[in-house]
């Protein structure tokens, strides 16, 4: 496959760009890479505070490994879901962030792309550690889930890369789309089951009744690819459980059709980029 | 012949000149279209062979075509039709230090830049010192370049890509940075690039660098090939279309200049201001005398005269504002004489040419193109290949010398 041999021959290119992307971010702080851990933390404690204490969310306890505690809860799929608005943020100005460097010099393009999200692959992995430890702390057991924790995680990698991909060209020929995006990417974040359980949507699906024919809101709801990747993770970490065998499926199928889909438009239009930026 | 290193085959490079470009959807929706343009063909029908080993110049006016040629060499820039193939490794100067992180050490720096512009890990640290060495930053390599000076941040970057090791460089404009001392350094590699046999593609508007430095020039108009060929040749012929009111004398030399001063003759005189007797001998006292008329009064114009060996290098160019004589104001007929204590050539057939400027040296007068003839013959100096002729003693140290002599 082109796209392997490809990143196989500019693999030192990558991992240079990796190293400057992660060593770049938080040089010269005294803190160093403990800031990549403050967001999710803050988003933590605010939406601990807003929904399990305020609005009052209870998610069922995990099963079958009895943790009950909303933070953990919520983090699960937190994590996952910055990952990919990271990535998604960053992949819209690998080409317009890096314009002289793509209109002096030539290199494979994708390279900046995949370097954008290996570099938080790296973050949201750091992220990942942390969680476990909490994990264990509180009396959960994910260790023997690790393994197919790291194979969710290259799915949702090759998923968000896809999405990365098509930003990156989107925004060159299209500048609209980073504000398009701001409001999309809070959109989803509502409609991908973060913050709240997915059965407080199937409980309203139900007392609605199907909308035409026999497609229901929680229909619809499943559309959305994030809520199977957060599901999946949740199922691993906080459960301690297999996932759906459907749930797994949509994963593998959104993580390899999105990133080919990507990696298409990509190569149709990365010719281009010197001239459009 | 050996292949050429590269070959660019018929190709044309359109780009779209926007009147009104919607990159925002508010304008797009509004004009239920993406964009009002037109065509505007950098390069059109372009084909050329760049041999092996050559330095290549390409020149033309400004808009001509050639950055862009250039850029589809490089892969940055796709040409709409046609086919560029290049055989071996490529590298292109044309920006230094693009992706330098500022807040990145130097060495970092260095890794992440030469692996942009293709170089593996192992050769950067075969490399490193040398590069390093080359862009004189050594005690600087640790910061990070966001506190280099511009100067230092250029040199490291310009180090990086001259150390790529490519079998085909091609170069932007960018042989003018850093210091003298850099500079110089910058053009003995250069030297040692042609010299190690690689094809360096070179675009520069400095014609004179250009004419000393290539073998083989194109030369774009519009677009549009005018000219390929001999360096020399073809960067005449663009120097010429540069130059206005250019005519030919009534014995074929060009001359060209404003005229209110112009060169009548130039000859080549002996120690007593008497005619040589056929040749010159090498090394023996000359005197140029430059007889010039000036139609209106001229305050202080400049004199200069200039050495070309028969296949067009240049050897020597001199005027009298170098030496500092202030001519003060000419009117009428006169001359200007050179004296050379003794001729320097090797026996051959050079020819000179005459160039009246004003005070500024940035207006011509006039100038003739191979007003004269020099025909060096032997003399005392000694030569036996070269332009030129020196005076010069053998003499030879070998521990077994005196024995073989007793």
């Amino acid at each position: 496959m082109s796209i392997v041999s490809e990143l196989v021959d500019s693999r030192e290119l990558v991992l240079n760009l990796v190293r400057r992307e992660v060593k770049g971010k938080y040089k010269a702080t005294a803190l160093g890479q403990l800031w990549s851990l403050a967001n999710p933390l803050t988003a933590m404690v605010i939406y601990t505070v807003v929904f399990a204490f305020i609005i009052r969310i209870q998610p069922e306890p995990g099963d079958p490994s009895g943790v009950d505690v909303f933070a953990v809860w919520l983090l699960c799929a937190l994590l996952p879901w910055t990952f990919f608005t990271n990535v998604a943020n960053g992949g819209m100005i690998a080409f317009v962030g890096n314009e002289n460097l793509v209109k002096k010099v030539y290199f494979p393009r994708i390279a900046l792309v995949v370097s954008n999200s290996i570099a938080w692959l790296y973050t949201w992995a750091i992220e990942m550690l942390v969680l476990l430890v909490v994990l264990l702390v509180i009396g959960a057991n994910p260790l023997p889930w690790i393994p197919l924790v790291l194979v969710a995680m290259a799915f949702m990698w090759l998923f968000t890369t896809g999405i990365s991909m098509m930003l990156s060209i989107a925004n060159v020929y299209f500048r609209d789309t980073h504000h398009i995006m701001t409001v999309v990417l809070q959109l989803m974040f509502y409609l991908t089951p973060i913050v709240y359980p997915v059965s407080l949507v199937a409980e309203q699906s139900d007392r609605i009744g199907p909308l035409f024919g026999s497609v229901t809101v929680l229909d619809l709801y499943q559309l959305n690819p994030i809520g199977h990747f957060v599901e999946v993770f949740r199922n691993l970490l906080y459960d301690n459980r297999w996932p759906d065998l459907s749930t797994s499926m949509a994963c593998v199928a959104w993580g390899v059709g999105t990133f080919a889909v990507g990696y298409w438009i990509f190569k149709r239009h990365e010719k281009g980029l010197a001239e459009a930026l | 012949m050996s292949t050429p290193a590269v070959v660019v085959d018929d190709v044309s490079k359109k780009f779209r000149i926007y009147h009104e470009r919607n990159q925002s959807l508010k304008s797009a929706v509004m004009r239920r279209r993406l964009s009002v343009h037109e065509d505007f063909w950098a390069l059109k029908n372009v084909s050329l062979e760049v041999p092996a080993s050559s330095t290549f110049a390409l020149v033309g006016d400004n808009g001509s075509g050639k950055s862009t040629l250039l850029k589809c060499l490089a892969k940055i820039l796709y040409p709409n039709s046609g086919k560029i193939t290049t055989h071996g490794r490529m590298a292109a100067l044309l920006e230094v230090g693009s992706g330098f992180h500022p807040e990145l050490s130097g060495r970092e720096n260095i890794y992440l830049n030469a692996s942009i512009l293709g170089m593996t890990r192992k050769e950067v640290e075969r490399k490193f010192d040398e590069i390093v060495a080359f862009s004189g930053v050594e005690e600087f390599i640790d910061q990070p370049v966001k506190n280099y000076s511009s100067g230092m941040y250029v040199r490291l970057g310009f180090s990086v890509a001259i150390n790529v090791d490519p079998e085909v460089l091609l170069v932007d404009e960018v042989l003018a940075v850093g210091d003298a001392a850099f500079q110089e350094k910058c053009a003995e590699k250069f030297a040692q690039f042609r010299r190690e046999g690689r094809t360096v593609v070179v675009v520069s508007h400095s014609l004179g660098q250009l004419r000393n430095m290539s073998d083989h020039a194109v030369w774009l108009e519009h677009g549009q090939l005018k000219e390929v060929g001999p360096a020399d040749v073809v960067i005449e012929k663009y120097l010429d279309s540069t130059r206005a009111g250019i005519r030919a004398t009534e014995d074929g030399k060009v001359r060209w200049g404003s005229g209110e001063a112009v060169v009548d003759t130039v000859e080549v005189l002996d120690r007593n201001r008497e005619q040589f007797d056929r040749v010159v001998p090498a090394g023996s006292q000359v005197v140029i005398r430059v007889r010039f008329t000036a139609n209106e009064r001229i305050s202080n114009p400049v004199f200069a005269i200039s050495l070309e060996s028969a296949d067009g290098t240049q050897l020597w160019t001199g005027n009298t504002r170098e030496e500092r004589l202030i001519v003060g104001s000419v009117e009428g007929s006169g001359a200007a004489e050179l004296i050379l204590d003794s001729l320097p050539l090797a026996p051959g057939e050079y020819t000179l040419t005459s160039t009246v400027y004003d005070e500024t040296m940035q207006h011509v007068f006039d100038e003739v193109r191979g007003v004269a003839r020099l025909n060096v013959g032997r003399g005392i100096l000694t030569t036996s290949a070269g332009y030129l002729g020196m005076n010069t003693a053998w003499a030879l140290t070998n521990e077994n010398t005196q024995r073989i002599a007793q």
